[in-house]
């Protein structure tokens, strides 16, 4: 329950940051890490819930929104920098560096608390 | 709390941030910090424009005084009509910034000599050169012409309003993708921009000059060879006003200074000379156009014809943007400059125009005498004057400032000092005398043009237009067509300016203007048609020198064809806007075929002396025998002025100390008399080699690309040529590539590798207008967008689509618009 809790909770305290400041990209590390203070569990778990929330709404973020875009940029993007034409092989790193950013973050949390 | 790892974690989750969070160096440039550059709500990603996005809208916007509506059309071409001209001229700039404020930014940074800030030090060549050269200089002293006039005051303060309107309205993950590609910031648009905008099309058309390259041409071959391979007139000439127009007597007399011969010209050759590279980006020397206006008398309507294509270099995003402005006082469409206000080539209700570059050389360099090198003083008519100084600070990314510091004298800036070298590599001082520094309001004759309804409206006009000089056409609804070459342009003396000249008195400067009323023009001519194609614009009869590089050859096929043709649609005039014929290929393709000895050749040399003889002489997509004439062509100019050249190289590569020979000397040369050119031979060896030789020696050359160029398969014109347009920053994957495009050096449809028709337009004055268009580009400017190259295609297939001014009463239900945006006071 509290896994469920912290990935909601992370994902969700980083997307309002993203939509409603102008902080600097990364200010969703700072969320994860306040959630798995908040929430305690164990550090894996802390680990893998602020992952999976950040792996999965840069994911879905990027994947919805490269959809919507007929993949037209997110191809472009991947020649530039990949040398390959595959908009979902930018989704993919996308979401692996939003979640592990989170998840050491969420780690970090997990340590600070006290047993 | 577990310390030891709290505090491995809490490292290792900082170091990934910082890692993401910085450009790293990649291939020579440096990476996006790519954290920032992949946050979905930050990066890229924002830029990736959804394929059905809508763009209607309601703006409120405290700068407008009254209501504005646009419609776009499925083109995403903006029909802008506002309650008055300063919120159209707002609302313009809205939109300009709105789909292509990254251009704008990127092209004025260019222009002032600011890449250094953006791209680093790579970019410090350009930035110095425009800086000595005044670009600056010259940007504030026409910000000032142009806000002396009230109306135009009003129109570029409102214009840059709007286009600040937008940019305070962008959030900072809405901005330009290239900002957060190179990790830069927009920055705020003003009047001195839009005047630098309209400097840089100044360099790009009336920047062109080769004074120190003919000077060292001169010193290299003496002055009798270098007459003969740099002549002043080209010979398979035909002028904008036909041979035979009849001069008035010049209203002003100009005084060829006594000793201008041997001061000037260097004539002892110099067998000291050697190269070395000095930095230098000269305009492109094919910045040219094509445009002509047919009259009734010629066309199946009874009614004239205007047809315009400028040539530049082609990129993405486009110079052009397209649009139609209405207000109460005109009603406008065609093409715009994002970074100025105005319709610039385009028609209204009444009549249509538009502009080729008119090539003239407004300039030039006077050598300075300094007192010491502290340049305080020069020596100018018999005595010590004061400089003056202009510091020009170039900030460059990641490294420390650069001040130039340019001593100014009664000719311009010193460009050339003991910092900056030129050319000649003679350690001297250099002023530079520029046509684009004198004030001028350019902008006035686009808001004329815009509303104008008759030729007398055309003619007031065009009249205060300076520079950069352009052929300026023009066509009515009532019959009337007109070509003026217009500008400012200094009166000179037979070569004047050619060469850097003495700067120690007032001798050898400019003595004046040619009045106005002697600028060429022609209206409405028995033979039917107007036309230019950069070609000279008078006969030698023409009583004022007038220097530059003028191509011939596009412009004596334009005239052949529209001599011939009559009962003309605009379709006939997209086929001629479209055509590949290579009139140069007429006069060239013999002269090789009659010096070429066959025998000797093996198989698969005579393989491609088959395409070459069979070719038709037209560079279509699909034709061999143009990469053929193409490649033997371009050896043999090499094989003949190589050697001549050769003290120039550097590291065997041609250092371009020198101007190299016109084409047309050469292909003139060889047509008259091969025995007296005695370039051929190779100055190098002993043995005197022919023009048979050297013709052999260049299809050999030549035969050896071809084969490598066949063997991949790339042997038809388009393949050869491999041409495309480029994003601004030559990124790969923004740019389109590998494009099945015709045309050439030399033919109407001028499309060389990354330069070409960036506009083709063409206007039939019927009552209700009939107008066609299209450029290699799109009207957004972002990579993420659909609209980012949407018309390339139709462009390489020489096709065009329907320019149509629809009045401000049936905006409201036109089946062609697909969006409305309302702008109204906040």
């Amino acid at each position: 329950m509290k896994f469920f809790a912290s990935i909601l909770l992370t994902a969700l305290l980083s997307f309002a940051i993203g939509l409603f400041t102008i902080l600097p990209w990364w200010s969703f590390a700072i969320a994860s890490f306040i959630v798995a203070l908040a929430i305690h569990q164990k550090p894996w778990k802390a680990f893998f819930a602020g992952f999976l929330a950040l792996f999965m709404l840069w994911g879905l973020m990027s994947a919805y929104i490269d959809f919507q875009n007929n993949h037209l940029l997110a191809n472009k993007i991947s020649k530039l920098f990949l040398k390959a034409d595959n908009s979902m092989l930018i989704v993919l790193i996308t979401a692996l560096i939003g979640g592990l950013v989170a998840g050491f973050a969420a780690l970090t949390g997990s340590y600070l608390r006290k047993r | 709390m577990r310390i030891v790892p709290f505090i491995i974690s809490a490292a290792v989750t900082t170091g990934l941030i910082i890692a993401l969070n910085v450009q790293l160096p990649i291939g020579g440039a440096k990476s996006p910090r790519f954290g920032y550059f992949l946050s979905p709500q930050h990066g890229f990603w924002q830029n990736a424009v959804p394929a059905n996005k809508s763009y209607d809208g309601d703006i409120k916007l405290a700068g407008l005084t009254g209501k504005a509506d646009v419609y776009f059309d499925e083109r995403l071409v903006p029909h802008v009509y506002a309650d008055n001209e300063r919120d159209a001229y707002y609302v313009q700039g809205y939109l300009h910034a709105k789909f292509r404020f990254w251009q704008m930014d990127f092209q004025t940074r260019a222009a002032g000599g600011r890449l250094s800030e953006v791209l680093g030090k790579s970019q410090l060549g350009i930035d110095r050169m425009f800086r000595r050269l005044g670009m600056v200089l010259a940007a504030e002293n026409s910000v000032k012409a142009h806000e002396a006039n009230p109306v135009i005051k009003e129109e570029m303060d409102a214009y840059t309003a709007g286009v600040n309107s937008y940019l305070k309205s962008l959030k900072p993950h809405q901005i330009p993708l290239e900002y957060k590609l190179l990790d830069s910031q927009p920055e705020e648009w003003s009047n001195l921009k839009t005047a630098l905008f309209l400097k840089f099309m100044s360099f790009d058309l009336a920047g062109a000059e080769w004074d120190f390259e003919m000077a060292n041409a001169r010193r290299l071959l003496g002055a009798t060879d270098f007459e003969k391979i740099y002549p002043i007139v080209s010979d398979s000439l035909d002028p904008i006003l036909p041979k035979g127009t009849a001069f008035a007597a010049p209203g002003l007399q100009v005084k060829v200074p006594a000793n201008a011969d041997s001061t000037m010209y260097r004539d002892t050759k110099d067998t000291t000379l050697n190269g070395g590279f000095v930095f230098d980006k000269k305009p492109d020397p094919d910045n040219g156009s094509n445009n002509w206006a047919v009259a009734g008398s010629k066309t199946a309507s009874g009614r004239p014809i205007l047809c315009n294509d400028p040539h530049l270099a082609l990129n993405l995003p486009s110079l052009w943007y397209e649009m139609q402005i209405s207000t109460p006082s005109f009603n406008a469409y065609g093409a715009t400059f994002p970074g100025a206000p105005s319709i610039v080539i385009g028609f209204n209700e009444n009549c249509s125009w538009g502009f080729t570059n008119a090539m003239r050389d407004v300039r030039d360099y006077y050598e300075i005498k300094f007192k010491d090198t502290t340049m305080q003083e020069y020596w100018f008519n018999n005595q010590w004057v004061k400089t003056e100084f202009r510091d020009e600070l170039i900030n460059i990314r990641d490294s420390a400032d650069l001040k130039e510091h340019i001593a100014l004298t009664v000719f311009g800036p010193v460009m050339f000092d003991k910092t900056y070298a030129n050319k000649l590599q003679d350690g001297k001082y250099y002023a530079v005398r520029w046509k684009a520094h004198d004030p001028g309001v350019e902008l006035l004759t686009f808001n004329k043009l815009n509303h104008a309804k008759n030729l007398e409206d055309y003619k007031d006009a065009i009249a205060t237009f300076k520079c950069p000089g352009q052929n300026m056409i023009f066509a009515t609804k009532t019959g009337d067509i007109a070509i003026t070459q217009q500008g400012e342009f200094p009166a000179k003396w037979r070569r004047q300016g050619d060469f850097p000249m003495p700067g120690f008195d007032s001798t050898y400067m400019w003595q004046g203007n040619i009045p106005l009323s002697e600028n060429p023009q022609m209206i409405n001519p028995p033979r039917g048609y107007v036309s230019s194609a950069n070609q000279l614009p008078v006969d030698t009869t023409y009583p004022y020198y007038l220097g530059g590089s003028y191509p011939p050859y596009r412009g004596l096929i334009i005239n052949t064809y529209l001599n011939q043709m009559s009962t003309i649609t605009p379709h006939d005039m997209m086929r001629l806007q479209c055509e590949n014929y290579n009139v140069f290929a007429e006069f060239a393709r013999p002269v090789l075929l009659k010096y070429l000895d066959e025998n000797g050749l093996n198989a698969d040399e005579h393989k491609y002396l088959d395409i070459v003889k069979n070719w038709n002489l037209r560079n279509d997509p699909s034709e061999n025998g143009a990469s053929v004439f193409k490649a033997w062509w371009d050896s043999l100019e090499v094989a003949v002025f190589s050697d001549e050249m050769a003290a120039l190289t550097q590291n065997g590569k041609y250092a371009k100390a020198a101007k190299w020979p016109d084409e047309s000397t050469l292909v003139e040369a060889l047509r008259k008399d091969s025995t007296s050119f005695h370039f051929t031979d190779d100055i190098r060896t002993p043995e005197i080699e022919t023009l048979q030789f050297d013709v052999v020696k260049a299809f050999r050359m030549a035969v050896a690309e071809l084969k490598k160029s066949d063997g991949n398969g790339n042997l038809s014109w388009a393949k050869f040529k491999d041409g495309g347009v480029r994003h601004l920053l030559k990124i790969e994957p923004f740019s389109r590539f590998h494009l099945n495009e015709g045309g050439g050096d030399h033919i109407i449809n001028a499309t060389k590798q990354w330069h070409g028709p960036s506009w083709r337009m063409i206007v039939h004055m019927t009552d209700k207008i009939e107008a066609y268009g299209v450029y290699p580009g799109g009207q957004d400017g972002n990579p993420g967008s659909k609209y980012y190259d949407t018309f390339i295609d139709s462009w390489v297939a020489g096709k065009y689509y329907p320019l149509v001014i629809v009045p401000k009463a049936e905006a409201g239900n036109a089946k062609q618009f697909k969006w409305h945006l309302t702008f109204s006071k906040a």
